[in-house]
């Protein structure tokens, strides 16, 4: 018997594609966010606030990964921003060469934003770097304040946690500050906003956030 | 469910790694996995005896060693365990602290017959 010794990165592959998008980005000058969340936690809410709030200063794209449909690219599309539809088709998450893909369909050469939704889902899509920028997790107060501590790659690979709907606490057992206390125990380093798509709180400072970053690009 | 997709990643890098070697009959594929990596053991072998059948690999073994998840204090320099729970120092507290373990996702060896 013998041994060869391999030491290779299972997801080195993906690794090499994220690093030819980033390039990408880098080249044409796009601020790139990947958003994630569980399913329904207001990702497509979120990136039509913030459409609606700063499509008159800045230009967005956004590609929507899903497991199936294009409907929240229509959701999109209604606004008047290009997008890109990619459906997984089962797939539980977006890897680095879907995203080369959709961008062979959307022209980001002077697009300044670009968000990708990735499919709803808490677990897999933390361990695939698409070549963005930062990674954004969206918590729905709906969901509980101890979220972070049974998810914790997703929140330890974000840099940005965007707490939502929280119009809806007046109703829930859900604590805020245990949330956040949670949440900057897996990551001390996280930047922390709380909005509201239904009525429209927060949505500023998450904006001013967005801005803020597209001038140091 | 991504295990399938990693199955099929290890696959791919045993078959390269292993081009040199095409007379000789894969017996033991060595992986290690992070604890903090969300990768279900048993998926990732049910999906690596599926996608084997058919290829050079048929008959061989996927071994998984499980790497846990371990941090460094930037205070005090003390290394402590995590349960997957509390990012922060044991011995002083700090949660100024770095990942030094937990997140691998490799193919380490690979036994081959002689
Ligand atoms: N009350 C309240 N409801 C919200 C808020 N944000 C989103 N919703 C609702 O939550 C539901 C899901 O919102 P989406 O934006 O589709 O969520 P998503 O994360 O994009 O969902 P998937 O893409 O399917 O994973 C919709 O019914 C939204 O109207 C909020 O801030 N407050
Ligand atoms: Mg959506
Ligand atoms: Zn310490």
């Amino acid at each position: 018997m013998s041994v060869i010794t391999v030491e290779r990165k299972v997801l080195a592959k993906n690794d090499v594609i994220a690093n030819e998008n980033r390039s990408a980005f880098k080249r044409n000058k796009n601020f790139v966010i990947n958003l994630l969340s569980s399913p329904g936690s207001g990702k497509t809410s979120l990136v039509e606030k913030t459409i609606e709030f700063c499509k008159s200063k800045i230009k967005i794209a956004v590609i929507e990964g899903d497991v199936q449909t294009d409907l929240d690219a229509q959701r999109i599309d209604k606004l008047g921003v290009p997008v890109a539809q990619i459906v997984t088709n089962g797939g539980c998450h977006l890897e680095a060469n879907l995203v080369k893909d959709a961008l062979h369909s959307l022209n980001t050469a002077d697009t300044e934003l670009l968000i990708i939704e990735n499919v709803g889902n808490l677990v897999c899509p933390a361990g695939y770097d698409l070549g963005e920028d930062f990674k954004v997790v969206v918590l729905s107060v709906t969901e509980g304040d101890d979220k972070p501590l049974k998810y914790p790659a997703m929140f330890r690979n974000a840099s940005v946690l965007v707490i939502n709907k929280i119009d809806l606490l007046p109703y829930l057992k859900c604590s805020i500050d245990e949330l956040k206390k949670n949440a900057l125990s897996i990551n001390p380093s996280l930047k922390v906003f709380e909005t509201s798509c239904t009525t429209g709180k927060g949505i500023d400072s998450w904006c001013g956030w967005i801005q803020s970053n597209l001038q140091s690009k | 469910m991504h295990e399938l997709g990693i199955a099929q990643n290890i696959i791919e890098i045993v078959q390269d790694q292993t081009k040199n070697f095409s007379n000789r009959k894969i017996k033991n594929v060595f992986v290690k996995v992070g604890k903090l990596t969300n990768v279900l053991n048993d998926s990732l072998l049910f999906g690596y005896d599926a996608l084997i059948i058919g290829t050079n690999l048929e008959g061989s073994k996927l071994s998984i060693e499980t790497v846990s998840a371990k941090i460094r204090c930037e205070s005090c320099g003390s290394e402590s365990m995590i349960d997957g729970l509390a990012f922060y120092c044991e011995r002083c507290q700090s949660t100024s602290v770095k990942l030094i373990s937990g997140m691998e996702l490799t193919v380490s060896e690979i036994e081959i017959e002689d």
